[in-house]
């Protein structure tokens, strides 16, 4: 049987997380109430192993590690088709850089047993950092492939993808066990149904904290994290130096005015 | 350019990871290696830097003329393409024997997958995408990014090296000194690799019209084109402006366009004479990707959108019924001047 863990994380929903900013008084985050969702390219990770399960004997997990309400997430996991899910939710992880973020997941996937496959997505929308792929991959001591944009072939545990560069792609082979990191291009994330939403509710979730991994408090979350964020700067367009012209006039006046502009500037 | 000593430097040597392709050391590696080599004047240390590749005879010299004091170089027909498994070997192997204080990877596709592999192994903090690079009064590498409408610093003060991702075009080209030269100290390709994962060959493809990187007229869309439709209405201005298009992420995300033509942080940085926002907000993350543009014009149904406080030109209008209008009189425009210069000139004879 194939195991597959599947990383995937709740972030603000990408539509509304422009709203949070940093308070130019407390220099805080406001965080405005934007609601958790499963970060993108998340979703097109779980897609590749629910694909995988319908066609091989395999078995999904997904693992989270967030707080409480990253719950509702790995739940969608579930009904999308994953078998197991588990969230990693404890105090200590808070504060967490991409370094003690994937030294979390790698425990928790050591935890879960053994995986011949382990998916991300290539970036989550709001940390973005790319790096969390690649450092469970390397804590792990597994290969790894980023951005791998189709699965060209299955040898048994020898298998050939397709990994975006930036203009174009490596033809990469690897061997599982593996971590690969995955882009939109790899699928089409179905919707989720309601029957998948019915069968998830009888699914466990198992929540872990650092006792049941076995870390230091030290090791994991802010603690654990080898760089820090300081000195906000409140920065916004207002900074800019250009001082804007507006355009104004009926809907061609202003194009035929743009493009006087651009034509005296000799933009055209 | 006096070659520093390492024994009586401070601290461990700058470093920077370069990347070569068809013989010729990447734009982005050199501009990195200029502004290592302030970062190193400033910690009295030296600017070491890394190569790897197969077929590297005469093409080092640019590193030392923009600065390098040193070169690691792996030439060997085995490092030809890049192999995660042994490039990172490599360089873990070279940064635990020579302890830098700080490495510098470019933003691209192998050193985002090169820097968390090495940074992972090596235990140790890394920052990505970040848009420019100071010391603090300690000598702590203050790599900054932005974040929620500001720019945070993000430092990593207890362990070493200090790395960072730093996407082309964010530094300026240095000065070059083609007199300049340096040590050059080769690398052996490690005999035991894993061999689990293997690069088997690079497929290059070249997107259509005009690369962004040298484009000179960007048109960018973004979130608000809508949908296919609307994103087409900004293709088609790109179309007969002879622009580069340029996306936001959000655009991306909807899947209008490949995430190579997205401008920003963790995109492209680029510098056109003509930049034409539509449809997007002027979020930050996506404004630090335009650097130097003469003139810039932004397209937004809203008034009040941030956007309109970074151009030269503004106008409110839905996109998606403007843009055409728009495409309509610069058509208008061209045929004009093209009657008065005929005119003017009289029938060329062929
Ligand atoms: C770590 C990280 C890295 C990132 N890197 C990048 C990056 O490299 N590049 C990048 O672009 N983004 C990046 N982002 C995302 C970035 O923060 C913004 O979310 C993004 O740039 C917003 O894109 P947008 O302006 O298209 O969308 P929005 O912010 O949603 O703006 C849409 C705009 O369109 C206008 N609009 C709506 N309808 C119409 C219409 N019919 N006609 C005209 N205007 C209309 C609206 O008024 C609004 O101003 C990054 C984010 C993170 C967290
Ligand atoms: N807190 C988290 N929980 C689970 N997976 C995560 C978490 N953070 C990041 N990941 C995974 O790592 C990928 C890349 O994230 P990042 O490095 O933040 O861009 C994401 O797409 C997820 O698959």
């Amino acid at each position: 049987m194939l195991r597959i863990a599947v990383c995937v994380k709740a972030v603000p929903d990408p539509k509304e997380a422009t709203r949070i900013k940093i308070d130019p008084v407390t220099r805080t985050l406001l965080r405005r109430d934007v609601p958790l969702v499963t970060n993108h390219l998340d979703r097109n990770a779980v897609e590749a192993a629910v694909q995988l399960k319908e066609e091989l004997d395999a078995h999904v997990a997904v693992i989270s590690m967030g707080p409480p309400p990253a719950e509702t997430i790995v739940r969608e996991c579930l009904a999308l088709g994953a078998d197991e899910g588990i969230l990693l939710c404890d105090q200590a992880f808070g504060g967490a850089d991409a370094f003690a973020t994937a030294y979390s997941l790698a425990k928790g996937i050591e935890k879960m047993g053994g995986f011949d496959l382990v998916l991300c997505g290539m970036a989550s929308s709001d940390s973005g950092t790319e790096w969390v792929g690649p450092k469970i991959g390397a804590l792990l001591g597994i290969p790894v492939v980023t951005a791998v944009r189709e699965i060209v072939e299955r040898d048994g545990r020898s298998w050939k993808v397709k990994a975006s560069l930036e203009n174009g792609y490596r033809l990469v082979r690897v061997r599982l066990p593996a971590l690969l990191t995955v882009t939109r291009e790899l699928n089409t994330p179905r919707a989720l149904s309601f029957s998948g939403i019915v069968s998830a509710r009888k699914k466990e979730i198992t929540e872990w904290g650092i006792n049941d991994l076995g870390v230091q408090e030290e090791a994991v979350g802010l603690r654990g994290s080898p760089t820090i964020t300081a000195n906000l700067t409140i920065m916004n367009g207002k900074d800019s130096k250009r001082a804007v012209e507006m355009i104004t006039g009926t809907r061609e006046e202003a194009a035929e005015r743009l493009v006087e502009k651009l034509a005296a500037a000799g933009m055209l | 350019m006096p070659m520093h000593d390492n024994m009586g430097a401070r601290c461990g040597a700058v470093w920077v990871i370069a990347e070569q392709t068809d013989g010729r050391i990447r734009t982005g590696s050199l501009q990195l290696v200029g502004h290592a080599r302030k970062l190193a004047n400033q910690l009295g240390t030296c600017l070491e830097v890394v190569l790897l590749g197969g077929n590297l005879v005469g093409v080092i010299q640019p590193l030392f003329a923009a600065g390098a004091d040193r070169v690691y170089l792996g030439n060997d027909p085995d490092l030809a393409l890049y192999q995660p498994e042994i490039y990172t070997e490599m360089v873990v192997k070279l940064a635990t024997e020579q302890e830098p204080e700080i490495m510098l990877v470019g933003s691209t596709s192998m050193g985002r997958e090169l820097a968390p592999l090495v940074a992972a192994r090596l235990q140790t903090g890394l920052t990505a995408h970040c848009i420019d690079l100071v010391l603090d009064e300690n000598g702590i590498l203050e790599q900054r990014v932005p974040a929620y409408g500001g720019l945070v610093s993000i430092t990593c003060p207890d362990r070493r090296p200090q790395m960072a991702t730093v996407a082309r075009g964010v530094f300026p080209m240095p000065q070059l000194d083609e007199d300049s030269t340096g040590e050059v100290v080769p690398l052996d390709v490690p005999d035991e690799v894993p061999g689990r994962v293997q690069t088997l060959e690079v497929i290059r493809e070249e997107p259509e019209g005009v690369p962004l990187e040298i484009a000179s007229v960007i048109v960018a869309g973004g979130a608000g084109a809508g949908d296919l439709d609307g994103w087409c209405k900004i293709a088609d201005l790109a179309k007969v402006l002879n622009a580069a298009l340029g996306s936001t992420r959000p655009a991306v995300d909807e899947g209008w366009i490949g995430l190579e033509t997205m401008i920003g942080q963790s995109g492209k940085v680029v510098s056109p004479e003509l930049y034409i926002g539509v449809g997007l907000s002027g979020e930050m993350q996506h404004m630090v990707g335009i650097t130097g543009a003469k003139v810039m014009v932004a397209i937004n149904s809203d008034a009040k959108s941030p956007v309109f406080e970074q151009v030269d030109y503004g106008v409110v209008d839905d996109c998606r019924k403007f843009v055409p209008v728009l495409v309509e009189k610069i058509k208008e425009h061209r045929e004009r001047a093209l009657s008065r210069s005929s005119r003017s000139h009289g029938p060329t004879s062929i």
